[in-house]
């Protein structure tokens, strides 16, 4: 019981990391129908800049926010000079476009950073907390706090704020979102910022846990990719729980089935499910229009 | 003269006038690499250019193609070049048994279904040591041919005879797919890449015709990763990695997916890139990251039909 619960809360806090990926993805392929396979990347520079930052001996507070700061600034520069002017370009295309972005950010960093592991201290000390048997690192918290606090955030952003119904707008039908008015420029804008920004937390809230390095990026994006189609994508929920059940099933199969396998399960779940539900847990069916 | 005799033509005429340019035996061994992508990137013509679907999965293909060729001649002592025929056959079989569900998806959804379907195949290659002994690699034995070509008196170093035999390959692989183009699958094929709908309603069977193209790269594939193999006499599981599907696309689309030619100057490129870049060995991957970038921003239909456009444009 007490070993089922210990791989309970390794999942959960793998699969809040998963989710935040996810909800990046989830903003960005909302408002531009693009899978941003650069996502992982914000991870990666959430975690390097907060090291460097801190390193250079500002507080780890400061440096995690100078670290959103720039990652968020990189999600714009990268919708403004790589996705804009490719609009309207096949799936393909943009997949390699954001492939090639991800390899170039990664090459940045090699250079600009280093090839080291790094990390820096937990938020809050690394004695474990007690559950059930089972120990959790306070630092998961702070994960899976990361998680849930984004996924409201959004929600309330996406519902209640005039910013994001527009954002909303733009995703149903963006033409008619510019025949009422809406910027849709300054809504991609705006996407590629938050995605980029809410990956960074990510990689502040991960480093003290996992290690961070230039080359995390490509997985993280796989798995957020994997974790936002399981949930159905560009739905933020779908993303949420998506997110959490692939890292459950990640530490369960590591728990009783195999450790070197861990990574596989992602992806047989991911095929079983779009085989039975092509459009995901909580995805809408798509229909072709002729 | 047609399209297709002038291509053949001209990758025949690549594959033949080429080494008389080459300074050293080394050009040979680029060659012959640049040879066996572009067959293996003839095969994604296959299914992203006339048939419009999205692979990221093909480098997992390549691997059982490969590793086929460590394997069965050791386990099953089959001959390599017989045990590339049955990688071919087993990377045929996997493709038709998972194309079936995988191929009614569309777009993202066809891209991480067939990028699961690889990370699986070369996750398989690394962890299953007992058998391919794991991610550090595993030798091939030699293929043999060039003792009998030494035997029936045409003396030419191994490097040689792997660019020749990969161009022969090509040029074989490049006629297969360009005979398919103008067959009536062919034509089916593109009307379906077009428009799903439209074809579906001129009595097209869709789902057939794309398991079809997909089955038929998975081979162009899976015997590329053999020829790999072989010249190589090494493999490891990086063969089937993300990161060579990633390669195999982007070659594909760099050169100009529409046609055969296009994405082999494709294979060329990036196979020669990197060869080039040690010098900037440290910038190597942020060069290759924008050369994907840009090719795609300015120039969608990938390189060499744009430049075909642009000289066609002066010409007016």
């Amino acid at each position: 019981m007490a070993e089922l619960m210990q791989f309970l809360l390794s999942g959960v806090t793998v699969g809040a990391v998963y989710a935040l990926v996810a909800l990046g993805f989830t903003i960005i392929y909302n408002a531009s129908d693009v899978v941003n396979f650069a996502q992982g990347e914000f991870v990666m520079l959430g975690g390097m800049i907060t090291v460097f930052a801190h390193m250079a001996g500002l507080p780890i507070p400061l440096a995690a926010l100078i670290a959103i700061a720039g990652t968020a600034a990189m999600g714009v520069a990268l919708n403004k000079l790589a996705i804009e002017p490719a609009r309207g370009a096949p799936v393909v295309s943009l997949i390699i476009i954001t492939i090639g972005a991800s390899i170039f950010i990664q090459g940045v960093a090699q250079l600009v950073f280093d090839k080291q592991l790094h990390r820096f201290p937990a938020f809050s000390g690394d004695t474990p907390i007690s559950i059930f048997g089972a120990t959790i690192l306070p630092q998961s918290l702070w994960v899976l706090a990361g998680a849930i606090v984004v996924f409201v955030g959004l929600w309330a952003f996406f519902t209640k704020t005039l910013t994001g119904r527009a954002v909303l707008a733009t995703s149903n039908n963006r033409l008619a979102a510019q025949l009422v008015g809406i910027n849709t420029n300054w809504v991609m804008t705006l996407s590629f910022a938050l995605s980029a920004a809410i990956g960074a937390l990510a990689g502040v809230l991960v480093t003290p846990i996992t290690n961070i390095s230039y080359g995390v990026g490509i997985a993280y994006a796989l798995k957020g990719f994997a974790a936002a189609m399981l949930g159905g994508m560009g739905v933020p929920l779908g993303a949420l729980v998506g997110g959490i059940l692939l890292g459950l099933i990640e530490a369960l199969t590591a728990g009783y089935l195999s450790s070197v396998y861990k990574d596989a399960a992602a992806f047989v779940v991911i095929l079983i499910v779009l085989f039975v539900m092509p459009s995901g847990i909580f995805g809408r069916k798509s229909t072709d229009r002729v | 003269m047609t399209t297709k005799r002038v291509t053949l033509l001209i990758l025949a005429i690549i594959v033949i006038a080429s080494p008389f340019f080459f300074p050293s035996n080394f050009y040979y061994r680029v060659g012959s690499l640049i040879f066996v992508n572009g067959l293996a990137v003839t095969g994604m013509v296959i299914l992203i250019g006339y048939a419009g679907q999205i692979s990221l999965g093909h480098a997992g293909f390549a691997g059982i193609g490969g590793y086929a060729c460590a394997l069965a001649p050791v386990h099953l002592g089959l001959h390599p070049g017989l045990a590339a025929i049955l990688g071919a056959a087993i990377s045929g079989a996997l493709a038709w048994a998972v194309g079936r569900p995988i191929l009614r998806l569309k777009g993202y959804y066809l891209a991480v279904a067939t990028l699961g379907l690889g990370i699986l195949v070369s996750m398989v290659l690394a962890n299953e040591a007992w058998l391919t002994r794991g991610p550090d690699g595993i030798e091939v034995p030699d293929l043999g041919l060039n003792d009998v070509l030494e035997f029936v008196g045409i003396d030419i170093s191994n490097a040689q005879f792997w660019y020749f035999f990969s161009g022969l390959a090509l040029v074989i692989g490049a006629w297969i797919a360009l005979n398919l183009y103008d067959s009536p699958t062919g034509r089916a094929l593109r009307a379906l890449h077009g428009s799903e709908i439209a074809a579906r309603t001129v009595g097209i069977d869709v789902a057939r015709l794309k398991l079809q193209a997909f089955v038929i790269s998975a081979v162009y594939a899976s015997i590329a990763g053999s020829l790999l193999a072989l010249q190589n006499k090494f493999i490891t599981p990086e063969v089937a990695g993300f990161m060579h599907s990633i390669e195999m696309v982007t070659m594909a689309v760099l050169g100009g997916v529409g046609s055969v030619l296009g994405a082999f100057f494709g294979a060329a490129i990036l196979t020669t890139l990197p060869q080039v870049l040690t010098v900037f060995q440290e910038y190597e991957q942020i060069l290759l990251g924008l050369v994907m970038m840009l090719c795609m921003i300015f120039m969608r239909e990938g390189l060499l039909p744009s430049i075909l456009r642009a000289l066609r444009g002066k010409d007016k």
